[in-house]
């Protein structure tokens, strides 16, 4: 395998952990807050359909983005009011939430569009384009880091990069915040901190909001950026396999990004069989590839490699003693 | 504690929680442009009109009663199986495995042999998980999701490199022989003299569902396991203190459910297909979630719930041919039934409990220290 070889395979790996990424932070702050969430790949894809649709109609990616931000909030709300105010089981409801997307986008894009479920596809201004970083062109012809920086770092639309600065910054506010603080402390002793006079209620939502808002750039970025246009259940699983990410990061931020970074890889290689026999000389299934993410979960989850602890109050509602 | 009376509990919750579900799905008729009225008397005629339209009804409540007794039983013991898909798509392996390599001298033998495989298959995916749980502590809920994939890519490969016949381009299995041939409802019903429908799928799979909700019922309420299996899903730390293992437990109600759901092959792919195709499932399994909510885990509730999926399905297959509603109505009214009768269930049931406790309040007679009155 040559050096540009190997430089496009990084190139697709970065492309498609980002909406693993996005999906698996959006999760991060769920979870860390107590509330179990199953439904990222229903809001993924809502998020999908209307950034795309409103991207269509308006022409603009980025009122686009924000509708997509806007559906996937709104289901996140809907997960909220089952799982934190009706203290439903939160598993059930992001089940629901799953469907609830998976039907509803298809419902709407025929009643919209009339064309089998899909939105139109994405021309100009409705797609979010490939940025081009200072410099790139010039230094192109540099021998390694040249293509380095002009193809793998540069060339990536504003979604990947700003998927990439929410790592450090969702650790930031995780662990250098007093918000950051008390999220973390109502996922593992909600009773502790109640007793310290900070709404559970309050915080849960919140942390569940910031999970919505993540889904849907998430989303957004598969229909706006990754792909042009909306077409049926096309968040395909990723929203599940964010939720393996976020198990084999042991629900910490920069595991997180080598986790779907991993996971990412593994995408991009199913992609191209041709470099899995040049570099081990053996043909490899794809299917056995498209499985990995999953089985590898498996094996983490079992605690074969290192032990994953969720966090301890994680899928339980509070209930305030009286 | 029991603020309210059982009829209440049974019947009146999930009542109320399908009407509003009802209701949402007419309002989302309504936005999508057609008439939710016209709609329904659609879906009635289509399903419950011909026994033509019943033989499809019937079909899928067959699939639906295995995977939706599958999630019931791992509910009594508070394990969430959404593995249903992948155990079924192994059901259906094994069931394939049964009828292309053993040659059966009659159909009945080929439905006894049939039932042992599935289930076997079934019961092994849903073990594994199971396994994982009981002794190494992952969650289940994600370990049977994974679970589902893995069979997905598993059955593709099966399917592509190894059961697909020389020369064939379509990835499934042969046809299955003769032999294994089930009885429709068609042949059953003939000898006593009722015509039913030749061209629909129903088959005699719907008796084994009906045996099986029966057995089901049975095992829960009837039988040691069953109580020792309720006790832990009351009560983990009560069910260890009596006594029970709750690795047994774990093991025993997984395997039985997982059982349960690749059952369900025997309808889907002996029964209607005859052969092993890529993806024969088509989300029974998860149907089977919602099936169970309804059904508040009872397995006479299940079977009715079952069918009225079964309706819905049929339903929803005939509003997409007949109409510009897609298919995909069904996935939502399966979503909003899961919410209100699984996720919302407080939210029907604290203000019922409220009315009742009012009721029995205003029943019985005051206590002798009188309310307080009001200020001026």
């Amino acid at each position: 395998m040559d050096f540009l070889t190997l430089i496009q395979l990084l190139d697709s790996t970065v492309r498609l952990a980002t909406p693993l990424l996005l999906a698996c932070l959006a999760g991060l702050f769920s979870e860390r807050a107590g509330i179990f969430d199953i439904g990222l790949e229903g809001k993924m894809l809502a998020a999908a359909f209307f950034s795309a649709a409103v991207a269509a109609v308006t022409g603009s990616v980025w009122l686009g983005l924000l509708a997509g931000i806007v559906a996937s909030l709104l289901l996140s709300a809907l997960h909220g009011i089952a799982s934190i105010t009706f203290r439903g089981n939160q598993l059930i409801s992001g089940v629901a939430i799953n469907f609830l997307a998976s039907g509803l986008t298809v419902l709407i894009a025929q009643s919209w569009f009339q064309q089998g479920g899909r939105t139109p596809s994405l021309m100009g201004g409705g797609r979010f384009t490939p940025i081009t970083l200072p410099f790139a062109d010039a230094v192109a012809d540099v021998p390694f880091v040249g293509p380095i920086y002009a193809e793998l770092i540069s060339g990536h639309s504003i979604l990947v990069y700003m998927a990439f600065a929410a790592v450090p910054l969702t650790w930031f506010v995780l662990f250098r915040t007093r918000f950051g603080l008390r999220l973390r402390a109502v996922g593992e002793n909600p009773a502790a901190v109640d007793t310290a006079g900070v709404s559970v209620v309050g915080l849960r939502y919140a942390a569940v909001a910031i999970c919505g808002v993540l889904c849907g750039i998430a989303g957004a970025y598969l229909s706006t950026a990754l792909q042009a246009g909306f077409v049926k259940d096309m968040s395909a699983g990723r929203g599940y396999i964010a939720l393996a990410a976020l198990i084999f990061a042991k629900w910490r931020p920069w595991y997180a990004l080598y986790a779907t970074l991993l996971f990412g890889l593994f995408g991009a290689l199913e992609t191209r069989p041709d470099v899995i026999t040049a570099l081990t000389g053996m043909r490899m299934q794809g299917q056995l590839l498209g499985a990995l993410p999953y089985i590898m979960t498996v094996i983490i989850l079992a605690g074969f490699v290192g032990r994953a602890n969720p966090p301890r109050a994680g899928g339980e509602p509070y209930v305030k003693e009286r | 504690m029991d603020v309210m009376p059982k009829w209440a509990e049974v019947i009146l919750v999930p009542l109320i929680s399908l009407i509003l579900a009802a209701i949402i799905s007419a309002l989302v008729i309504l936005a999508i442009g057609e008439d939710p009225i016209a709609a329904v008397k659609l879906m009635v005629s289509g399903a419950l009109g011909s026994t033509y339209g019943w033989g499809y009804t019937l079909y899928y409540a067959t699939n639906f009663m295995f995977t939706g007794l599958a999630v019931a039983v791992a509910f009594h013991a508070r394990l969430f199986n959404i593995g249903g898909e992948g155990q079924a798509a192994l059901g259906g392996l094994g069931v394939a495995l049964a009828c292309l390599y053993i040659p059966w001298p009659h159909w009945s033998l080929a439905l006894l042999g049939a039932i042992v495989m599935a289930g076997i298959f079934g019961a092994i995916w849903a073990a594994i998980p199971a396994y994982l749980q009981a002794k190494r502590g992952s969650h289940i809920v994600i370990t049977t999701i994974m679970f589902n994939f893995i069979a997905a890519s598993l059955l593709n490969y099966i399917l592509v490199n190894v059961l697909r016949p020389r020369g064939s381009m379509d990835p499934a299995t042969a046809r299955f022989p003769e032999g294994t041939h089930l009885p429709t409802l068609h042949d059953v019903l003939a000898p006593f003299g009722i015509s039913f429908s030749k061209a629909a799928p129903a088959n005699i799979t719907l008796l084994v569902a009906v045996l099986a909700c029966v057995l089901v019922w049975v095992l829960i309420w009837r039988t040691r396991l069953g109580y020792e299996l309720r006790a832990y899903g009351h009560s983990e730390s009560a069910a260890k203190y009596a006594g029970i293992s709750p690795f047994k437990i774990t093991m025993v109600t997984m395997i039985i459910s997982g059982g349960l759901a690749g059952l369900m092959a025997i309808n889907n792919v002996m029964g209607e297909a005859e052969r092993l195709v890529l993806n024969a499932v088509e989300g029974a399994g998860f149907i089977g979630i919602a099936v169970a909510l309804m059904g508040r885990s009872h397995p006479f509730g299940v079977f009715i719930a079952a069918i009225l999926f079964g309706f819905l399905y049929q339903g929803g297959a005939e509003l997409a041919l007949w109409t510009t509603i897609p298919r995909e109505l069904i996935v939502v009214i399966q979503a909003l039934v899961i919410l209100f009768t699984g996720a919302l269930d407080n939210m029907v049931r604290m203000p019922l409990e409220r009315m009742f406790l009012a009721a029995r309040r205003a029943r019985t007679p005051k206590p002798e220290r009188k309310p307080v009155e009001p200020a001026e």
